[in-house]
């Protein structure tokens, strides 16, 4: 590779390996850092590294130039060995205007390196970051952080000043990949993924390509020549479960599991959306997907969207909304048509900060009670919750399984951290996936009820619109079990209500039971659910590995709850739960199995540190 | 749904002949005696044949209220949702299965009220369902309150003193958001309105139909100052496409266009058939249609009849030749493939 020519010239240079690596690119939102995060995530990942990501972007597309708000950042973990988080604190910073500097800062780790963009540290930009003096004349700065200082935007200027016809704004725009040059030099990074990814990027603008690969060979030539760097570090390629792999994020997966559902149901997929951050990315993934009979519809409110697949799914789709918080409050009273008419619906929330507009673009886990009772009336739906990225599109394939076999709305909690975290994927095996061909009723014994059940499911049949004598009318009033005729009889009433709450508890039968991380008994046992999943095993096996009695048990269904899982409770002496919320599992832990679950909250807009479990853990321990 | 469908019953099936019984289904009919959605609910019922579509095919969508309680009386396929969401079930249902017929059952609270956006954008998709609009101007459900086509200062239960906000005109909201057809009739002129829900049938595209329907408990006679027998030929107009609009029971008057407004005049002393405005429905902007549409009484002559009929691509076929072209291009999909996308790297 391109990298490993370059290397044999700068022999004399040393060398360092290091098993995990953390890096934070932080700048204004204009400055395309989310971008550069990204590629040094997939070169990472061609190589064989292990990888987890955490991109950290302001909700305003634009906020001022160079003000605090208007910092993006993107922190990603690489490593030889295998990870499951974004990493507590990052080792390196590259910060690109002072207030990029100013934001994140305080997350470096003590003796870190840090890059700047010297251009930058001019007046106007020290004043909009609330700096009184230029920080990088600061010594405690010098003495606490090896700080690389970079005229980055003059560097590049000064590359493609001569090379390329554009102007001068455009090629400003290109410092991104300068930077990020120069970051492969010191990490050892190859730089052709990145020039064949910007070559298709710029297919049709070849002179900005040509500009941007410019910028990136500049800045990795910037760092071998100018030994300001006397070292530079190499990270091996991770010891991971061989096969095939790519990277995904949780809502690229999320999609993905979303198609592979519909062809594994034998059934088309009808995906209806309002635009809400974080759940847009998956209309977009999946309205590409027209060649898979996907059909796509952005609907005019988060109602109309709900609505729109509940109706599809009537005439025998699968139909699926997706939104996050706010989104999900407008879709209330809908899932509860669906719950009363029985009919197989998905609702995506991929949840953010909140109440309200809250948090948008930062990550929580606190619609987990809105999911569960947020409707009126008695009203269950099954809930599941994926637990990584790539998990993401098995527990989407799960979702669809639930609610097709039972006859019933499956609410899907992701959240922002998964949506837009990536790690690297190991591709499944088509032929193993879960086949759940769905068969819809076709045939009718004379008179045909469209609340007849089935034994051991309690579901009702599906019986689509265009199906000869199997008319029927179902509707959101209470109706007579069997017959589906409207009923306000009070003991049908009661009937029903119980037997949709079956329907849901049945579900147990039909779901893989809890897996324990650890001894099956011992003193404390980390009860956790969906993205929390990285951070808290980490934590585990760490404290697991200084000898400590714990166990984690990571819940990807949430209702019901598998089986075994009340009598698992009661094998340890302490019961931890820690989520991104004031402790919604928590709650419902104690009030089914009346176990002092202690709770471990947070809401931040950020995921847990593995460090502030462990010390979390430890203090449970000791009690 | 389209006319190719009436020939072949939809799905590619032969004619069958049904009769108005074989729409009526088993449930009780529940609205007070003398309601005027019984008359609707029969017209329907008597149309439904003549269409040649298979029972099978169709499918009632309704809101809340009492005129959503439609779908149970039809012995077809029928979902009674929640309110004011029918045109976005409708929209899932067709775009979903674009063979069937679809149609939405709804009223003046709730397609104009809760559900007022959910309307205007199924219209402007121009989804090929029929929208049936029971305009009674009051909440009848909810034992009488004023619903938004209800008349400026009128006293209900929620407004003792008098309602104090304006009135949408329903056909001028569905032309606003164009809709490709756009009609209205009146519960009891029987033949009129078979002939316009027909017609609404064999549009291909959105078909909006207001239908005044009396409340005879809460806002009984609410359309008789027009509507009667004794006054309907003064007090109201049949338009008709390509003639001109001519009315009274003498056939002596008729509206003209003077100084960019409607005018109802006489005929005689000077003003002929000729002088008056010719109604064009194919006509492919929509001001003349919303012209009549705003001809309110007591100052005009209410109109009825089909006041726009115009062709336009459905949502549903739109989105059916992006599937089909996708697959020209790109091939069916294959999962393995979209799996396998994207940069792929091997550990072994
Ligand atoms: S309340 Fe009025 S609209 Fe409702 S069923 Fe009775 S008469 Fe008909």
């Amino acid at each position: 590779m391109e990298s490993t020519t370059i290397l044999n010239n700068v022999e004399d240079r040393h060398i360092e390996e290091l098993d995990t690596v953390t890096i934070r690119f932080a700048g204004d939102s204009g400055d395309g850092m989310q971008l550069t995060g990204t590629q040094f995530t997939n070169t990472s990942a061609v190589i064989g590294n292990d990888i987890s990501t955490l991109p950290d972007f302001p909700a305003e597309i634009r906020a001022p130039a160079g003000s605090l708000p208007g910092v993006s950042g993107f922190q990603l973990n690489f490593s030889s060995q295998d990870i499951r988080t974004p990493g507590d604190q990052p080792n390196v910073l590259v910060a690109m205007n002072p207030a990029a500097l100013k934001v994140n800062l305080a997350d470096l780790e003590g003796g870190g390196i840090l890059i700047v963009n010297t251009d930058a540290f001019n007046e106007g930009n020290l004043k909009k970051a609330g700096y009184e003096s230029n920080p990088l004349d600061d010594g405690n700065l010098l003495q606490n952080y090896r700080v690389f200082k970079i005229p980055i935007s003059t560097a590049n200027r000064a590359a493609l000043r001569e090379e390329v016809n554009i102007p001068m704004k455009e090629i400003d725009r290109c410092k991104n990949f300068w930077a990020l040059g120069l970051m492969y030099w010191l990490y050892d990074r190859p730089m052709a993924p990145t020039l064949t990814w910007i070559e298709t990027r710029f297919k049709k603008t070849p002179e900005v390509g040509k500009a941007n690969s410019t910028a990136l060979r500049a800045g990795f030539a910037y760092a071998e020549a100018a030994e300001i760097f006397t070292t530079h570090y190499r990270v091996k390629r991770a010891v991971i479960a061989p096969g095939k792999y790519r990277k995904i994020t949780g809502n690229e997966a999320t999609a993905l599991g979303c198609v592979a559902a519909s062809q594994l149901a034998g059934k088309p997929l009808y995906y209806a959306s309002y635009p809400i951050t974080p759940a847009s990315d998956i209309l977009h993934e999946l309205a590409a997907r027209r060649n898979f009979g996907v059909k796509t519809f952005q609907a005019e409110d988060e109602i109309a969207a709900v609505c729109a697949a509940i109706g599809a799914s009537f005439a025998g789709s699968l139909g699926v909304t997706g939104t996050s918080g706010p989104g999900l409050a407008l879709k209330a009273e809908a899932i509860g048509l669906a719950v009363m008419t029985e009919l197989p619906l998905v609702v995506i929330d991929v949840q953010r900060g909140g109440p309200s507009t809250g948090l948008p673009t930062k990550t929580e886990q606190a619609d987990l009670l809105q999911a569960m009772f947020g409707r009126n009336g008695e009203c269950p739906v099954a809930i599941v919750a994926p637990a990584t990225p790539g998990d993401c599109f098995h527990m989407a394939i799960e979702a669809f399984r639930i609610a097709t076999r039972h006859m019933i709305p499956v609410i899907y909690l992701s959240d922002g951290y998964l949506a837009n975290g990536a790690e690297p994927w190991r591709l499944p095996d088509i032929d193993a996936l879960p086949d759940f061909k769905v068969k819809n009723k076709t045939e009718s014994n004379g008179i045909f009820h469209p609340y007849e059940r089935n034994p051991d499911t309690l579901a009702r049949p599906w019986a689509l619109p265009g199906t000869p004598e199997l008319e029927h009318r179902i509707g959101g009033i209470e109706k007579q079990d069997t017959t589906g005729n409207v009923s306000y009889d009070p003991e049908n009433h009661m009937h029903m209500v119980l037997t949709r709450a079956e329907k849901v508890a049945l579900i147990a039968d039909d779901i893989p039971d809890v897996e324990i991380f650890g001894e099956s008994s011992g003193r404390v046992l980390v009860v956790g659910w969906g993205s929390t999943y990285g951070s808290i095993t980490s934590a585990v096996e760490e404290v697991q590995n200084r000898g400590m009695s714990v166990s984690s048990v990571h819940l990807r269904y949430l209702n019901p709850l598998p089986k075994s899982f009340g009598d698992i409770l009661g094998r340890f002496d302490r019961i931890l739960v820690p989520e991104l919320n004031l402790g919604q599992l928590a709650m419902l832990m104690r009030a089914r199995f009346l176990v002092p679950a202690i709770s471990f909250p947070k809401v931040k807009g950020k995921p847990f540190k593995i460090s502030e479990l462990v010390a979390k853990i430890e203090e449970v321990y000791q009690d | 749904m389209s006319t190719h469908v009436a020939e072949n019953g939809g799905n590619g099936s032969e004619v069958v002949k049904l009769t108005k019984k074989d729409f009526v289904s088993d449930q009780e009919v529940r609205w007070c005696p003398g309601c005027g959605d019984y008359a609707i609910l029969a017209q329907v019922q008597k149309v439904m044949p003549e269409l040649g579509l298979k029972r099978e095919n169709i499918v009632f969508v309704s809101g809340i209220g009492c005129s959503s309680r439609f779908p149970y009386y039809m012995n077809t396929y029928g979902f009674h949702s929640i309110h004011g969401r029918a045109p976005a079930i409708a929209t899932g249902i067709k775009t979903a299965n674009p063979e069937l017929s679809v149609w939405v059952i709804t009223g003046d609270g709730d397609a104009l009220s809760i559900g007022g956006n959910h309307l205007i954008h199924a219209i402007r998709r121009n989804l090929d369902i029929n929208i049936i609009l029971f305009n009674n101007r009051i909440y009848g459900l909810t034992k009488g309150q004023y619903s938004p086509t209800s008349e400026f200062g009128k006293k209900t239960k929620s407004t003792p003193f008098g309602v104090i906000d304006y009135p949408l005109n329903p056909l001028s909201v569905a032309l606003a958001a164009e809709a490709t057809f756009v009609a209205r009739s009146v519960d009891t002129h029987v033949a009129h309105l078979q002939m316009v829900v027909e017609r609404a049938m064999r549009h291909k595209g959105v078909s909006f139909v207001e239908v005044y329907q009396n409340c005879n408990i809460f806002n009984d006679g609410a359309f008789d100052m027009f509507t009667d027998r004794a006054v309907k030929d003064d007090k109201m107009i049949q338009i008709e496409h390509g003639k001109p609009l001519v009315y009274g029971k003498e056939h002596n008057r008729g509206i003209r266009l003077h100084d960019m407004h409607l005018e109802a005049v006489e005929l005689g002393n000077g003003i002929s058939e000729s002088d008056l405005i010719v109604h064009n429905e194919k006509s492919p902007d929509s001001y003349l249609a919303y012209m009549f549409a705003r001809m309110e009484y007591p100052d005009y002559p209410v109109p009825i009849g089909v006041f726009r009929d115009v062709e336009k691509r459905t949502y549903e076929s739109l989105l059916e030749e992006q599937i089909q072209g996708a697959v020209a291009k790109m091939g069916a999909g294959s999962l393995e493939k979209l799996i396998n996308s994207g940069d792929t790297w091997v550990i072994d």
